[in-house]
C-alpha cells in the first residue's frame, strides 16, 4: 500500500508542499488541509508543479477548508480531487501509513 | 512494553531554538527507543541545522540540547539520514555537520550519519511503518 | 480500524487541533476506534479548564471534553510539555508545592511513553501540527 501525505501550510508561506512532491513517491496520495488548500488553486505559482504531480499521484483537498476560505471545487485545478472529512478518514485507513509535512 | 516492534522514522525539518519542536522530538526518539522500536532519524530541510557543528548559545541563553544527538548512539539509535540536496541548497558540507557515532558489537567506533539524496529519501520513509515528522 | 492522534499545537492560534477534532468526530462516526489522543508540544494548552473563549466561538476544550465523554477517548496530556508550560492537574501540583491547576478532567497527564505504545497499539497515528 502507498503512503498519505498531508499537507497543511500555504506553499505561498512556507516550504512543506514542495518538501512532500519532491519526496513522495509515484503512486502515492497527497491531501491538501488547512491553509494549504490555496496551493490547489488555478493559475498559481505552483500550479505547474500540482499539475506534475497530478500525473503519477493522487491529489487531494479538504472541501471543508477551501470552502472556509471562500472557494469551491470550481477554483481548483482539473484532476485533484475533493473530499470530506470521512473522506479523509477513509485516505488515511487505505493507505499503508499517514505523513503529516509539518 | 508491547512484543511488537514497528519501524519508526523520525523526520526532522524544522531549524532548532528558533521553535521547540527539535528539541521536543528528541525526547519523543529517546522514549522510542526505550520501547525498542526500529528507530531511524532524518535530516532534511532546515532539519539538517539541528546538527550543525559548533553550536554556542552561552550569549542567547537557549539550551543547548545539541550534546543530545551525540548521545544517541549510546541508545543503539544509529541510522541517521541527511538529504544530500537539503546541505546543497543551504552551502553546507558534511564538514558542516556534528560527527555522530556508534559502537558496533565489537566495540568499534563507527558513523551513525549517512548521506542520502532526496530519491533514496522518498524510498526509507515508504518502507516505514509510522513516519512522524516535525 | 484503530487510531491515534497526536496533537501539536494549542487551541485557537493554529487550526490542529479543530481538523484532529473533527476527523476523530467523523472516524468515530464511520465505526472505527480512536485508540489514544495524545497532546504533545504547545497541544498540552488543549487541556486547560481555564479559557474562556468568546460566545460565538468554538469551545475546543469543551468539544473535546464532550466527545470523550460520549466515546470513552482516551486523552492524554504529555507530562514534560505540560510542566513545561504550566499546564498541571491537581495532584501534580501539590506535589510541586503549586497553588493552582488547570487541566480539566476530561483529560489524564501521563508520559510520552503514552505516545509510543499509543503508536505501536494503532494501526495508524496521525499527527495534526503546525
Amino acid at each position: 500500500m502507498a503512503m498519505l501525505h498531508t499537507v497543511n501550510k500555504s506553499p505561498f508561506e512556507r516550504n512543506s508542499l514542495n518538501s512532500c512532491l519532491t519526496k513522495s513517491k509515484e503512486g502515492s496520495s497527497i491531501l491538501l488541509i488547512e491553509d494549504a488548500v490555496v496551493g490547489a488553486l488555478k493559475g498559481t505559482i505552483v500550479a505547474d508543479k500540482l499539475s506534475a504531480a497530478i500525473a503519477n499521484k493522487n491529489v487531494y483537498v479538504l472541501g471543508s477548508d477551501l470552502n472556509t476560505r471562500g472557494f469551491t471545487e470550481a477554483d481548483i485545478l482539473d484532476g485533484i480531487k475533493t473530499v470530506d472529512y470521512a473522506g479523509f478518514v477513509d485516505l488515511v485507513a487505505e493507505h499503508s501509513n499517514v505523513q503529516s509535512w509539518l | 512494553m508491547s512484543e511488537a516492534i514497528k519501524k519508526f522514522m523520525f523526520v526532522n525539518t524544522k531549524a532548532p531554538y528558533g521553535t521547540v519542536y527539535a528539541l521536543e522530538s528528541l525526547e519523543v526518539v529517546l522514549i522510542t527507543a526505550a520501547f525498542d522500536q526500529d528507530v531511524s532519524l532524518v535530516f532534511c530541510d532546515d532539519g539538517v541545522f539541528q546538527i550543525s557543528n559548533n553550536q554556542n548559545t552561552e550569549a542567547s541563553g537557549m539550551k543547548n540540547f545539541s550534546n543530545a544527538y551525540k548521545a544517541l548512539g549510546d541508545y543503539d539509535i544509529n541510522k541517521l539520514y541527511v538529504e544530500k540536496e537539503s546541505l546543497e541548497e543551504r552551502g553546507l558540507t558534511l564538514d558542516n555537520i556534528m560527527d555522530l557515532t556508534y559502537e558496533d558489537d565489537d566495540w568499534a567506533e563507527k558513523p551513525s550519519i549517512k548521506l542520502v539524496t532526496r530519491a533514496e529519501l522518498a524510498d526509507l520513509m515508504d518502507d516505514q511503518d509510522l513516519v512522524i515528522s516535525s | 480500524m484503530k487510531f491515534t492522534l497526536l496533537i501539536n499545537e494549542g487551541p485557537y492560534q493554529h487550526q490542529a487541533s479543530d481538523t484532529a477534532y473533527q476527523f476523530a468526530k467523523a472516524a468515530l462516526e464511520k465505526g472505527h476506534e480512536i485508540y489514544r489522543v495524545f497532546f504533545y508540544n504547545d497541544g498540552v494548552n488543549n487541556a486547560t479548564r481555564l479559557a474562556i473563549p468568546p460566545q460565538d466561538d468554538r469551545n475546543i476544550t469543551e468539544n473535546w471534553a464532550a466527545l470523550a465523554k460520549e466515546h470513552e477517548l482516551d486523552m492524554v496530556v504529555c507530562i514534560a510539555a505540560a510542566q513545561r508550560r504550566g499546564m498541571l492537574d491537581a495532584d501534580e501540583a501539590g506535589r510541586q508545592g503549586k497553588d493552582a491547576d488547570n487541566i480539566h478532567p476530561a483529560f489524564h497527564i501521563s508520559g510520552l511513553g503514552q505516545l509510543v505504545e499509543g503508536a505501536i497499539q494503532a494501526d495508524r497515528l496521525i499527527t495534526f501540527g503546525d
